[in-house]
């Protein structure tokens, strides 16, 4: 049976295989959607709804929905576009993101995102929220003013038997992302690393690394982020 | 043609983003044919002389000096930009935010590491000082600003080419590698 | 202690899935659970305590901190704040000696502010230790708290006076009252106990039924409206190992009471209509999810559970019809308004914390552990039974075009008469607004996720956009130019919340901060909208109401609330509502606030600003201009 579906993004026409995200078909025929919270192999959770897109006039998350034949889907739109920058300038304001002191800098998805919409100041007013650090792992700190909630280590970063290493604590505004308190104290070298690394942001930090590549040779010091999906 | 008439100041930065505007390098030769500066520290013009058409703003606003001078330009000027992080966002300086000031004067002066020579534990309150806000605040967050230039410090191409648009109307670029937040 | 853990845990098979039950459980036997029973919990469910401490702190009435011998949950609502709470909670700070969010020094009474608790039309009310004290007064107050400081128990304290109805019934014994004002189909007493599913369900196919339900056009009474018919056909079409029906008790919109009353009065009619469900659907598993705010029906419920068992209405092949296998267990929440929606519902059942999921897949292909399940809500449900009883055409006989039936209506707030009210759809607002014997009408709150029309031709693309069309939730706050807006899915959908202010009442003030504060707390937070936007956008109403506002902020509002309606659920979509709707019908109120001479105002407070660091390096405030 033939699984090959056809939609349109924006009016343009992409084929893809049933069965992926819009996101990931977008992502086939060339065409970013951004995402924060998505990642490539684990299960999609619309969080961050910075891939919000409209089909049928409703707003849907790309990362989570699959492609469907004859969708019609809204993606770079002047609506759309404004969504998506205002959701940039909510996470800025509703953490501390102070770039410069950030060991993330320059390979922060969130800044990436900031730079390819132009942010040049929120529109919402700064919260200085004061949430803490959690230092206590040997090998992890968890900056809980730069979280912004993702869900990407809780989904990434488990131990041999599934445990989660990284969990939601409380509701609403009062939501954090902790690090597990025992298994925190032995996370292997490697696990702790890759925390780090599937952090957009700067929030997850390998303990005594950082700003140990010059700015310029950052990732999206001079790639804007998604150049490497647009054709 | 009239030349239009610049002023800077620095609040609470640490005039990283002045540096960078003087890293215009040669540039700096063709703006002086189109603007004249008034209050600034490029030039040493202490009081505002005439009437402004564009103030820059770098730092945020961390004492009562600050609000001061932050309100003056807005009085003197007819456009105020807002330039580098520390005035879009209080920057380095706000990170005391959300710590009561009670905390951060008790640690510069009283209890810090670094205190060795405060026995008398004498903190800083002679009138002729600012006083110190509880916070830091950005600067659109005490007057209305234009417009907004960030980085840390932003760059110098960044800068000419604001100042270029604001001086001849023309329309700005933003090209990718000049806006940066670091 | 450990060994009482390990005796809970094993009790539920070690089972992470009943996580809730296991922390009610704990919290039972000592109030509180400690880092050490977490610690006992992750082992055994082979979980992080990160995990279990994720359940833990997102549920409202969970807590690792010690309780009083007596915790009191004084209800929050806006209709609580209309009928004098401010004097009760100063009666209960006074009479326990201790303040809101903490316990008397003795440890004996804990006071703790709660979202509403369903009990609008007999507020203030307040739960204590799952005990619920209605009508509270500073006088009763002062009465309670001496009779529990006299060594009375909570039960003697409630006992000297019983609701109406079944309220008094011996296994329930509750001083809530139903105040049922007008009933009709629903609410009539000429229900006759099991009659379809003991007689009707065996004389007709279970697609018959969906048939006989489909031809009712009964729609969802929750507020979505979706239709049921189409969903049990759906659920009837999925193929599963087991297929699951779930009754939706979780009514914690504010001003909903309804289900409540239904529970109370008819909750063999409630199961009757699970039953129905398992039968046209082909369900084997049943699960009631209780708000715990009700948990005082639980044993009342349990016992109807029994008798149904006895009388072979539930168990094995069920009313003689070999094959029909199904049963039903009550969950119990923990208090979290988000669970109201059914996928957060699904995950709470799971023992999780109560997080929507993402729409497609529907819990309908994918629900409870993965199976297709229904779920539906309680007022359907029973109106499945009326249906199968008299037919659809006798159905088809009330309301309007677009929507047939009845609908249960909870009204509170500035009337004389709150209470229920069935009434068919199409009722206007000022047909309720006299029926309740309201005066000096300055609004009324329509609330509630609620549904938009659209065609329901087409069944046949199960999971695709069809299905997505339906859930458009909104609530609204009416103003007097819309009263003859009639109740209906295509003009006002609602759950059947109604809240009515008179003219006394500061709108803004009173009413849409205190929704904000809801909608605040209640967020599950995971989306960055809706756990991020009331917050900013309070502040920005706090800053209007404070007369800082400029024209731009009440711009700024209608432009942010825009960007909230792309989070997950109904919650997030809606969470800006109540700013949204009363700028939209109440514009002049904020008018009135803001700034008209100028554009630019911050709030920026110079003297206050310094204050602090003066006072600490001991500095007089001496500002030599102006």
């Amino acid at each position: 049976m033939d699984q090959t579906i056809k939609f349109t993004i924006d009016g343009t026409i992409v084929t893809t295989q049933k069965g992926l995200t819009i996101v990931e078909a977008a992502k086939d025929n060339g065409i970013y959607i951004p995402t924060l919270c998505n990642f490539e192999g684990a299960k999609p959770k619309g969080c961050c709804r910075m891939c919000t897109i409209k089909i049928n006039s409703r707003y849907m998350t790309a990362c989570t929905t699959p492609a469907a034949d004859g969708m019609e889907i809204e993606s770079n739109t002047e609506e759309i576009t404004d969504i998506r920058k205002s959701i940039i300038e909510l996470l800025f304001v509703s953490g501390n993101h102070f770039c410069p002191a950030c060991e993330k800098s320059g390979n922060c998805e969130l800044q990436a995102l900031a730079y390819k919409y132009q942010m040049l100041v929120p529109r919402f007013p700064f919260i200085f929220p004061q949430k803490g650090i959690d230092a206590s792992s040997p090998r992890l700190m968890k900056e809980q003013n730069r979280c912004i909630a993702c869900k990407r280590c809780i989904k990434t970063i488990k131990d041999e038997e599934g445990r989660n290493y990284f969990a939601y604590k409380n509701r609403g505004y009062a939501l954090e992302v902790i690090l597990d308190p025992e298994l925190g104290k032995d996370i292997p070298e490697d696990l702790a690393k890759l925390a780090m690394e599937n952090c957009p942001v700067g929030s997850i930090i390998y303990k005594e690394k950082g700003f140990d590549e010059p700015i310029g040779s950052r990732k999206f010091d001079k790639t804007p982020i998604g150049s490497e999906i647009e054709v | 043609m009239n030349k239009k008439v610049i002023a800077t100041t620095s609040l609470a930065g640490c005039f990283g983003c002045h540096m960078s505007f003087l890293d215009i390098d040669e540039r700096i030769l063709d703006l002086v044919e189109l603007v004249e500066f008034n209050k600034s520290p490029i030039d040493d013009i202490k009081v505002f002389t005439k009437r402004v058409d564009i103030g820059i703003i770098e730092g945020g606003c961390c004492n009562t000096e600050n609000i001061e001078v932050l309100k003056s330009f807005r009085e003197n000027c007819d456009v105020l930009v807002s330039l580098g992080e520390c005035a879009i966002m209080g920057g380095l300086p706000a990170l005391r935010n959300g710590i009561p000031i009670e905390e951060c004067l008790r640690e510069a002066y009283l209890d810090g590491p670094t205190v060795s020579e405060n026995k008398e534990g004498i903190l800083p309150n002679d009138e002729e000082l600012p006083m110190l806000l509880d916070n830091v605040y950005p600067c659109h967050e005490i007057v209305k600003i234009d417009y907004f230039l960030p980085g840390c410090a932003p760059r110098a191409d960044l800068i000419w080419d604001a100042l270029v648009a604001l001086v001849t109307g023309d329309e700005m670029n933003l090209p990718y590698e000049v806006v940066k937040f670091d | 202690m450990k060994d009482k853990i390990l005796e809970i845990t094993s009790k539920y098979g070690d089972d992470r899935g009943r996580l809730m039950d296991i922390l009610i459980d704990i919290h039972d036997l000592k109030g509180y659970v400690d880092d050490a029973n977490i610690e006992v919990l992750s082992e055994k469910l082979g979980i992080s305590i990160a995990e279990v401490n994720e359940t833990v702190s997102f549920y409202h009435f969970f807590t690792k901190t010690p309780k009083a011998e007596f915790n009191i949950y004084l209800n929050d609502s806006i209709t609580s704040n209309l009928r004098g709470r401010t004097r009760v909670k100063e009666a209960f700070e006074l009479a326990c000696d201790a303040t809101f969010e903490g316990k008397s020094e003795d440890g004996m009474f804990g006071l703790y502010n709660t979202s509403c608790i369903g009990m609008n039309d007999q507020d203030p009310a307040a739960i204590i230790n799952d005990v619920v004290f209605t009508n509270l007064t500073p006088y009763r107050v002062k009465q309670l708290i001496k009779a529990l400081k006299d060594g009375k128990s909570l039960q003697e304290a409630t006992y000297e006076s019983t609701g109406d109805g079944k309220n008094s019934d011996p296994d329930l014994k509750s001083m809530v009252f139903n105040n049922i004002r007008k009933g009709m189909m629903l609410l009539n007493k000429d229900y006759e106990r099991f009659e379809v599913v003991g007689k009707i369900l065996a004389e007709n196919s279970p697609e018959d039924i969906i048939k006989t339900v489909e031809d009712s056009n009964l729609r969802g009474r929750g507020g979505a409206g979706f239709p049921t018919g189409l969903k049990w056909r759906f659920g009837r079409r999925v193929e599963g190992e087991h297929k699951i029906i779930i009754c939706n008790a979780d009514e914690g919109e504010p001003g909903t009471f309804k289900d409540r009353v239904m529970l109370t009065e008819f909750p063999d009619l409630v199961f009757e209509g699970m039953v129905i469900a398992a039968y046209a659907t082909g369900a084997d598993i049943g699960l009631l999810y209780l708000r715990f705010e009700y948990r005082y029906m639980y044993n009342y419920l349990s016992l109807v559970l029994e008798e149904m068992r006895e009388k072979g209405y539930l168990g094995k092949n069920i009313a003689g019809i070999m094959d029909f296998n199904f049963d039903i267990r009550i969950q119990l929440g923990a208090g979290a308004y988000v669970c109201g929606e059914e996928s957060a519902l699904i995950e709470s059942l799971e023992g999780k914390r109560g997080e929507p999921r993402d729409k497609p897949p529907f819990p309908v292909e994918k629900g409870y552990m993965n199976f297709p399940t229904i779920v539906n809500n309680v007022e359907t449900l029973a109106s499945t039974v009326k249906i199968l009883k008299h037919g659809a055409d006798w159905f088809n006989t009330f309301g309007t075009k677009d929507s047939l039936g009845t609908k249960l209506l909870s009204v509170s707030g500035d009337c004389r008469f709150p209470g229920i009210y069935e009434v068919e759809w199409g009722t206007s607002i000022r047909e309720v607004i006299e029926m309740a014997g309201a005066e000096d009408v300055q609004a009324v709150q329509v609330g509630g996720p609620s549904g938009v029309l659209v065609s329901v031709k087409d069944v046949d693309h199960l999971g695709g956009t069809e299905l997505m069309k339906w859930y458009k939730p909104s609530g609204m706050m009416v103003a007097q130019k819309t009263y003859d807006r009639k109740l209906s899915y295509s003009d006002l959908p609602t759950g059947g919340s109604i809240i009515i202010f008179n003219n006394k009442r500061d709108l803004l003030k009173e009413v849409v901060m205190n929704f904000m504060d809801f909608f605040i707390e209640e967020s599950c937070g995971s989306c960055s909208t809706c756990r991020n936007l009331p917050y900013i956008m309070k502040q920005k109403l706090q800053k209007i109401l404070d007369g800082h506002g400029v024209r731009q902020d009440i711009d700024d509002l209608l432009s942010w609330g825009k960007v909230i309606k792309v989070s997950r659920c109904g919650l997030g979509q809606t969470a800006a509502n109540p700013i949204l709707s009363s700028i939209l019908n109440f514009r002049h109120l904020y008018e009135e606030y803001v700034q008209a001479m100028t554009d630019y105002d911050n709030t920026f407070d110079l003297e206050k600003s310094v204050e602090a660091a003066n006072k600490f390096v001991g500095r007089k405030t001496v500002f030599h201009h102006s």
